[in-house]
């Protein structure tokens, strides 16, 4: 302030003011400074012999209690991943008398083999920070812990620790959906919250178990013991319980899953199956599986390099992240396409000579049938996979419209609700291509996709979901795969699930359902062996795709690569037609032979769900029935 | 010699010849102090040491706290840049935006730690308005008592008992006792410094004294148990009292000359709660012993008499009641935590200033020095 507002106001008597006050404060600043000394010298001198042994002899230590991790079950209480207890073997270097005479102590009692000793003693000789336990030897059995407990007094620094391990009992046919827990890795660290995962090794790494890792938790506890100087525990003081993460029960029906995984045993493929009134997935299967018990104990280098390099990728998720042309299957989705866009109706029909030609364009594109089905209405055009009806819907409905609609279907995105990983494969555009190529779009491309070629890709689950809100006749539900999670069900009624399909006429759900029908029982039936004995209506659609290379840059032996190269399966049914319990996509890679393996497949899903105990398929049994079928070609 | 005495102090110095000259001009153009830069380096640096230690030795907790660091360095340039005026000028607004902000927070604000502290801007920073009110708060006591006639008057103390109060409360409520502790400081500070009668200050300590159990009903039950606990730690050895007992024993054992950087078996094996933020003095004491303590302290001791120093010699009263507040604070930081870690003072969430690991509060430190810094360094361009 340049001048006082004040006309009493005197800077002199204020700066006297301050300089006093200032001296004051000063003085009181070292007296407080001398008072913290002086308790300093109270405690680091005077009482330095009391803390000194307070500190080396009795602690008080603290202790981390994990939480036990949530069970999963099956939808009927089956279940599907537990808690293994094991022992592991830790050491506390600085604690141990004499090292080398307790190392050699140990190899004796536990008998290892001299490779066992050699990692043993690499194991001991990582760097480790001072005081922290040092894991040695997990997965103790009995005779080593009996052992190790009768020549405790011998062993200083020497725990066994009981910890609870994730155990899948039916691993390779579960992984895909359940996923599996690892160890917590560094980047996982950084975003943990430290205190509710303390003392927690393990993590959710895919599937339900990364999806639901929050609920399968838990939190963390606390136990205040007193130890000896040796670090050992000798009384528990106090206890703060570790909430247990909640027990999750899945809508996975494990008796269908195992039929699933049976059916594709010894191929390529996926299968997913749900009810389409709820979205509950019932199965969900990617072949080939692994032992997913591996990735939870730790799995060495050398095996993890051989599911890596393994041609058949079984790592690859193929049910959610496989990405395949979907074929033929799509024909009812762009059949529903151009009746809601008008630009066909259940009783318009063309004329099919064996292909069809765009305007000023010379270029045939070929039915599968070389010399065509000739008249073709909606419902045969399904049945027998006619493509000429498809190019011409396509070339009227055009990308635009065609890719809205299909998006309208799920296809392009993902369409779970708990499923962690999804891919959204690819529903061509016009805009997608610029992006992409650059290049402004063909009308040839159009034809293309119009019977699911080109650049289109489906997931197996999608397909799943497209046919459950067809069966739906419009009604749309999103897959989900948790019903329960602790007390508390998995509500019916799911956000953002996307809006429900709507036609003009309702009449026009039952024309393209007849399609479906006439596909596995009409007479022209592309799938018409696999209807025969039917005991209840279903709808169905084959479809085949060319192959693309799952692993282009995979090698591969001279032998493998026709059967490598030979088209994929696929087939989608739902079923009984006026009620639908069940949604199904299946795929089979490299089948060969159209689509009649996967259609068998599909058919035994439905049965299995549909029919009475003694009915049930076999496995065993559908695979007879292929190889008797192997070679007699069905259609598109 | 006299030149010395003369800066010591904190009376202008009139460059006498051109070499010498030329040095000082370098630091008045940087508009900063040598001595209390240096010292505030060195407190930093020794700072650092113990935090690796203190944070399990994970290299990267010393390395987030040294960029902040030098995040905090760049705000105290800037602000030492300023001239008093502009702080005097820039108080209402702060003040007002400052306590706008703590009752936004109060609606609004984001849970962290089990207390709402922190303003959310999306996109942009979580902010904690009681950091800003650290400084908003010395600079608006001291601008309003500058302009009244000191010592001040009934209704000019009452004035700054509601500037004072009504921060104090909001911060208190969130409930960050610490915070509310120091901003209350901050500004009663101000009014001590102004010269508040001897008698005054006789009969306020009275009246608190008295309002003490109204204070009590007040408290928030975990705020109440550390009083208790306070009192008697051994009353709760596993709850509440137990980073007593674990930071006293930590530091008792550590003895003359401690147990050796990285050596504290309390503070590396066992379980220290907040070993990194508010406990590191138990570090610090376990790994350096009294040695180690009574040079920090020390260290501690020199920057707060340079500040006070620094103070006396600012040109006018705002100057010098906001430098004085804002060092003294510094001061009370210190007291405080060493204080509650070694078992004097109940435990309140005060971090060891510069050593604790903590960006928002460094970079309030080091803004509180840059304000001092502006105060010290722009005396010599207007006449007092």
């Amino acid at each position: 302030m340049h001048e006082s507002p004040d006309k009493l106001k005197s800077p002199e008597q204020e700066l006297r003011i301050f300089r006093v006050r200032s001296l004051v404060a000063a003085l009181v600043v070292i007296a407080l400074t001398a008072l913290l000394m002086g308790r300093l010298v109270y405690l680091q001198v005077v009482q330095h012999e009391v803390y000194s042994t307070r500190s080396e002899n009795n602690r008080v230590r603290v202790e981390p209690l994990p939480p036990t991790r949530g069970l999963i079950y099956d939808r009927n209480g089956v279940l599907l991943a537990e808690n293994r207890p094991t022992y592991n073997l830790t050491l506390v270097r600085e604690r141990a008398d004499n090292l080398p005479a307790t190392l050699e102590l140990l190899e004796t009692l536990l008998a290892l083999s001299a490779d066992e000793a050699k990692a043993f003693r690499a194991r001991v000789s990582q760097p480790q920070r001072p005081f922290e336990p040092a894991l040695l030897m997990s997965d103790l059995n009995e005779q080593q812990i009996a052992r190790l407990a009768i020549n405790r007094h011998r062993l200083p620094g020497v725990e066994v620790e009981a910890q609870l391990l994730r155990y899948y009992p039916d691993a390779p046919m579960l992984v895909h959906a359940l996923g599996y827990v690892g160890r917590i890795n560094t980047d996982e660290l950084k975003s943990l919250d430290a205190g509710r995962y303390a003392g927690t090794h393990f993590i959710g790494k895919t599937g339900v178990e990364r999806f639901y890792e929050d609920a399968l938790h838990g939190q963390s506890g606390l136990r205040q013991v007193e130890t000896n100087a040796r670090g050992r525990v000798l009384s528990e003081l106090g206890r703060t319980n570790p909430v247990p993460g909640k027990d999750i029960t899945l809508t996975l029906d494990k008796e269908l899953q195992s039929l699933a995984f049976d059916l594709l045993d010894g191929r390529r493929g996926a299968i997913v199956a749900m009810a389409p009134a709820t979205g509950e997935i019932l199965a969900m299967v990617s072949v080939p599986g692994y032992d997913s018990n591996q990735f939870v104990t730790g799995i060495d280098v050398g095996s993890y390099r051989e599911l890596q390099h393994d041609l058949d990728l079984p790592l690859f998720n193929r049910a959610i992240r496989g990405q395949y042309p979907p074929g033929s299957t799509i024909k009812p989705f762009l059949a529903m396409a151009g009746l809601a866009e008008g630009s066909i109706t259940p009783e318009k029909t063309i004329h099919d000579p064996g292909y069809f030609q765009l305007p000023n364009d010379s270029r045939r594109y070929r039915n599968w049938l070389r010399w065509g089905h000739g008249r073709v209405d909606l419902e045969r055009s399904i049945a027998v996979s006619n493509n000429t009806y498809y190019y011409t819907l396509a070339h009227e409905l055009g990308i635009d419209r065609l890719h809205d609609r299909m998006r309208d279907f799920g296809f392009g995105q993902r369409v779970g609700h708990d499923i962690f990983g999804e891919s959204n494969a690819l529903m061509p555009s016009r805009e997608w291509k610029r992006d992409r190529f650059g290049q402004s779009w063909y009308p040839g491309e159009t034809l293309s996709v119009g019977i699911g070629q080109g650049y289109w890709q489906v997931t197996p689950l999608q397909l799943a979901t497209a046919t459950s809100v067809l069966a739906n006749r419009g009604e749309w539900v999103k897959p989900r795969i948790a019903s329960r999670i602790g007390d508390e069900d998995v509500p019916v009624e799911l956000a953002d699930t996307p809006p429900d399909l709507e036609l003009a006429n309702e009449a026009w759900w039952d024309r393209v359902f007849a399609g479906m029908e006439k596909v596995v029982s009409g007479s022209e039936g592309t799938a018409r062996r696999t209807g025969v004995g039917l005991e209840y209506r279903m709808g169905g659609k084959s479809g085949t795709a060319q192959v693309f290379s799952l692993g282009q840059d995979q090698r591969y032996e001279a032998d493998e690569l026709a059967e490598r190269l030979r088209d994929h399966a696929l087939f989608i049914a739902f079923a009984p037609l006026d009620d639908p319990q069940i949604a199904v996509s299946v795929i089979v890679e490299n089948a060969g032979g159209g689509s009649t393996h996967a259609a068998h497949l599909a058919r035994a899903m439905t049965d299995a769900w549909l029919l009475d105990e003694d009915e049930q398929p076999d496995a065993e049994e559908v695979r007879e029935i292929l190889e008797s079928d192997d070679g007699n070609v069905a259609g598109n | 010699m006299i030149d010395l005495s003369h800066r010591l102090r904190g009376h202008p110095v009139r460059p006498p010849a051109s070499g010498i000259a030329r040095r000082r001009s370098f630091w008045e153009r940087l508009h900063l102090d040598p001595w209390l830069l240096g010292m505030l380096l060195l407190l930093m640096l020794a700072g650092l040491v113990v935090l690796y230690s203190a944070s399990g030795q994970y290299l990267q907790v010393p390395i987030a706290q040294g960029v902040r660091f030098g995040v905090a360095l760049t705000v105290m340039l800037v602000l030492a840049q300023f001239s008093p005026a502009t702080f005097q000028r820039w108080a209402f607004p702060a003040y007002l935006a400052g306590l706008l902000m703590l009752v936004a927070v109060e609606l609004i604000g984001d849970m962290g730690m089990g207390a709402q502290r922190w303003l959310v801007i999306p996109g942009l920073i979580r902010f904690q308005p009681s950091e800003l009110m650290k400084l908003a708060m010395p600079m608006m006591v001291a601008s309003y008592l500058c302009r009244r006639e000191l010592p001040p008057r009934v209704r000019d103390l009452a004035v700054c008992a509601l500037l004072i109060g009504m921060p104090v409360v909001l911060i208190a409520k969130q409930p960050d006792l610490g915070t509310s502790l120091l901003v209350a400081t901050a500004g009663v500070f101000v009014v001590l410094l102004a010269g508040l009668t001897w008698r005054f200050i006789a009969g306020l300590s009275l009246l608190a004294t008295a309002a003490l159990p109204l204070l009590w009903m007040n408290l928030h039950n975990y705020q109440r148990q550390r009083v208790l606990t306070f009192l008697d730690p051994n009353s709760d050895p596993l709850g509440s009292g137990w980073n007593i007992i674990q930071s006293t024993t930590a530091i008792g054992s550590g003895g003359l000359m401690g147990k050796g950087w990285l050596q504290g078996t309390q503070s590396q094996l066992e379980f220290l709660p907040e070993r990194h933020t508010d406990f590191i003095v138990a570090v610090l004491g376990e790994e350096f012993g009294l040695v180690g303590m009574l040079a920090f302290l020390v260290l501690y001791l020199m920057i707060v008499i340079r500040g006070i120093v620094l103070a006396g010699g600012a040109k006018n009263t705002f100057g010098r009641l906001l430098a004085g507040s804002i060092i003294l604070t510094f001061f009370i930081y210190v007291f405080v935590n060493v204080g509650m870690v070694s078992g004097i003072l109940p435990v309140v969430g005060v971090p060891l200033p510069l050593v604790s690991f903590g960006g928002t509060s460094s970079v309030t430190l080091m803004a509180g020095f840059g304000i001092l810094m502006a105060i010290h360094t722009h005396r010599r361009l207007l006449p007092r």
